[in-house]
């Protein structure tokens, strides 16, 4: 992974004293709440519902076990011995007081970690596929161009105060597993005809109140240009973005409104100026930078002797069996795998993990995967570099943790924001209602039946839970003050990009199980010899899901 | 609205102020501005007045937030001085019609921040090519400046002579 120099600390550290000096500047009433405002979101502070909330940036889900460590060790110092894996790769503390962030950002700047730019009207973290350089289907590993694109956005002055957040994500793969159609700006490297890195530039999708796929407007961008080309994307938008209203400030509402060829021109007129300027990469910045990224020091192994092993361990035990098939990925190099770590057995909050799992997860990283991890925007953990012939002992391990659930993809590992329970802005609780839908369907083998299907939970229109995109979605709405929930179905977040449609008037918690259960009786009754889910509803649209949902 | 009693910090120092911002509603004769007299004309104002102003080393102008610096291409080499004005600080426009100036029309004359200017945005408001701030008189001058110099280095070009951290390596 990238390693932090000198520069990197110095600039680490210099953030730390800022906003020490600035909290205590708050706290001295020399600058006011509206003031401060931006500068703790910018420093990933949120003040929520009972406490403040401190998001640490994983720049593109990587992270280390020193880190990950050092992170158990803050949750049980600053806060309540758990830690929570978000939506967007990142990590989130719930009970952090105001007045230690400071400090807490202090212990993070020790190993090579911050909160900056997680919040706030800015350029947030760049996010990826959690497979990357790892994936079969990858072109060219997408992380230095992450890792590129993290330090030009990190403290850019002319940025910092833009109409509304603003976040990038860069996908190399064929099947695409960072959204990045719903992103302000999807980055799409492609190999040209010469055989050389170039960038597919997609601007002004989005989810929150108005979920948009963005449109293409660059295609085919020479590596060189790229920082130059999302700066001239960001000054049109910062000078021309809505600021009247924040439902309506973001960068996909600027784009429909002028057309994206519109957009485009305007974005190119800008770029002519700034094309060739001192942001410009070369090909020392960029080499500097993939050495990071080198491949694992994989060892040699016969993989048809690995298999073979695995085969036999298979019989021996059902669950070892179930978790192979759902939970473990293929890897690039032969005699390895990629495995996922389950963060939603039931009744825990998915993505939250404990200080204690936490350590024995960086412990499992050490023996097992190089000691890297990653987290995933479903919220689970990624050990990418597992040996094969090492699987059994590692799923031991996760059996023992409770992270084994085998479910990687299915009905009872949805995604879901941490709703009402935390958030200040939710309008309902998103937790109970995963929880509720995992209590119903616990029957591995029907859920196994039904196939992989995608269930995202958001407690409000901020989409954090990214219902839009789900094959199932959840909204939690408030109806004269009481919570009711929505849900569409036929969001897709996958190269074939949808929205899903409403399916008609909300519910309450308490029927939304039975809810869930006619859709799928739906589904059963109606697909095909191994129809998806997703299939059977582009095949039928909404009406017979409908009819039969809300019949007496 | 205008502060003209606020304080300035121009080249990173605490400067005395011979500006005078001129409301956009402020009906001025521009006959009667002596050559001692330094003004600063809302963007319409001036434009109405280019032929007679455009030139003049004591009168300059102001943009509001949301007045692009594109129509000032061939003409800010002739200006002495172009205010930007933060209606609310957390509107951040300003910062590139400040680059826009600098970077675009390579424009050397002084740029001012004015409005809700606040000692936190400074670092920023510098980078992007202002190079003095109209700040409100109740802040403490020394934070003011010290906050120009938050960091030391930079991972990005900006309207500053600052080289990018990448091309340091």
């Amino acid at each position: 992974m990238y390693q932090y120099d000198h520069y990197d600390r110095q600039v680490i550290k210099e953030r730390v004293d800022q906003y020490r000096n600035q909290t205590q500047r708050f706290l001295a009433g020399e600058i006011s709440e509206a003031e401060f405002l931006p500068l703790r979101l910018q420093n990933g502070l949120y003040v929520q519902r009972l406490a403040p909330m401190l998001r640490v940036a994983v720049p593109y889900g990587l992270y280390n076990t020193a880190q990950m460590r050092k992170l158990a060790a803050i949750t049980r110092d600053y806060d309540k011995g758990y830690i929570h894996v978000s939506t967007r790769q990142n990590f989130q503390l719930n009970w952090p007081r105001l007045e230690d962030v400071p400090d807490i950002l202090d212990e993070l700047a020790s190993v090579d970690m911050h909160a900056v730019q997680t919040s706030g009207n800015c350029i947030r973290n760049t996010t990826t596929d959690q497979y990357a350089g790892v994936a079969v289907d990858e072109i060219e590993d997408p992380r230095p161009w992450c890792e590129l694109i993290r330090q030009w956005s990190t403290f850019h002055p002319e940025f910092a105060l833009l109409p509304r957040k603003f976040k990038i994500a860069v996908c190399a793969t064929e099947e695409d597993r960072a959204a990045f159609k719903f992103h302000d700006i999807g980055v799409e490297l492609i190999h040209n005809d010469a055989g050389e890195t170039a960038f597919n530039i997609h601007v002004g999708g989005g989810l929150g109140r108005t979920p948009v796929i963005s449109q293409l407007i660059k295609p085919n961008l020479a590596w060189p240009h790229l920082i130059t080309y999302l700066e001239a994307v960001l000054r049109v938008y910062n000078q021309l973005g809505r600021r009247d209203n924040k439902y309506k400030a973001r960068i996909k509402i600027l784009v429909k409104a002028m057309g994206a060829e519109a957009f485009a021109a305007r974005v190119d007129q800008e770029w002519q100026f700034i094309k060739d300027n001192d942001n410009t990469l070369n090909i020392e910045a960029v080499d500097r930078v993939k050495a990071f990224f080198i491949p694992h020091d994989y060892q040699s192994v016969d993989d048809q002797v690995s298999n073979e092993r695995l085969q036999s361990q298979r019989l021996e035990s059902t669950a070892f069996n179930r978790w192979l098939d759902k939970n473990v990925q293929p890897h690039k190099q032969p005699g390895y795998a990629i495995v996922n770590l389950a963060l939603k057995p039931t009744g825990i909050a998915p993505g939250d993990i404990s200080d204690y799992q936490m350590e024995a997860i960086a412990d499992l990283a050490d023996r097992f995967s190089g000691g890297l991890l990653r987290n995933t925007h479903h919220q689970n953990i990624v050990l990418a570099d597992v040996k094969k012939d090492d699987l059994f002992e590692l799923w031991q391990c996760c059996e023992s943790l409770a992270i084994a659930t085998p479910n990687l993809g299915y009905l009872s590992d949805p995604i879901c924001c941490p709703g009402g329970d935390y958030c200040a802005l939710a309008n309902a609780k998103s937790i109970p209602i995963a929880e509720a839908v995992q209590r119903q369907f616990d029957d591995l083998d029907y859920l196994y039946d039904l196939g992989p299907i995608d269930l995202n939970i958001s407690g409000c229109m901020n989409a954090c839970g990214h219902h839009h995109v789900g094959h199932i979605g959840i909204l939690g709405v408030d109806k004269k003050g009481k919570e009711f929930y929505q849900i569409s179905l036929g969001g897709n977040m996958s190269r074939e990009a949808s929205i899903g449609k409403i399916l008609g008037p909300s519910f309450s918690s308490e029927e939304i199980p039975e809810v869930i259960q006619k859709i799928l009786d739906v589904y059963v009754n109606k697909r095909t010899d191994e129809e998806p889910f997703i299939d059977t509803y582009r095949r039928l649209g909404i009406a017979p899901f409908k009819e039969y949902v809300y019949a007496g | 609205m205008l502060d003209n009693a606020a304080l300035l910090i121009k080249d990173q120092q605490l400067s005395d102020n011979h500006w005078q911002l001129i409301d956009k509603e402020q009906v001025i004769d521009l006959s009667s501005v002596a050559d001692s007299d330094h003004i600063i004309l809302p963007f319409a104002h001036w434009q109405e007045n280019q032929p007679m102003v455009l030139g003049k080393a004591n009168i300059g102008l102001w943009l509001d937030s949301d007045e692009s610096a594109e129509p000032l291409a061939s003409v800010c080499h002739d200006v002495p001085l172009i205010a930007i004005n933060f209606p609310v600080f957390s509107d951040g426009r300003g910062y590139s019609y400040a680059r826009t100036l600098r970077d675009h029309f390579a424009y050397r004359g002084e740029i001012r921040a004015i409005g809700d200017v606040l000692p936190d945005q400074m670092y920023f408001y510098q980078r992007c090519g202002f190079n003095s701030f109209l700040l409100r008189s109740d802040v403490n001058p020394e934070t003011a400046i010290n906050c120009l110099n938050d960091f030391s280095l930079s991972y990005q070009a900006g309207s500053d002579q600052r080289t990018p951290i990448f091309h340091q390596r």
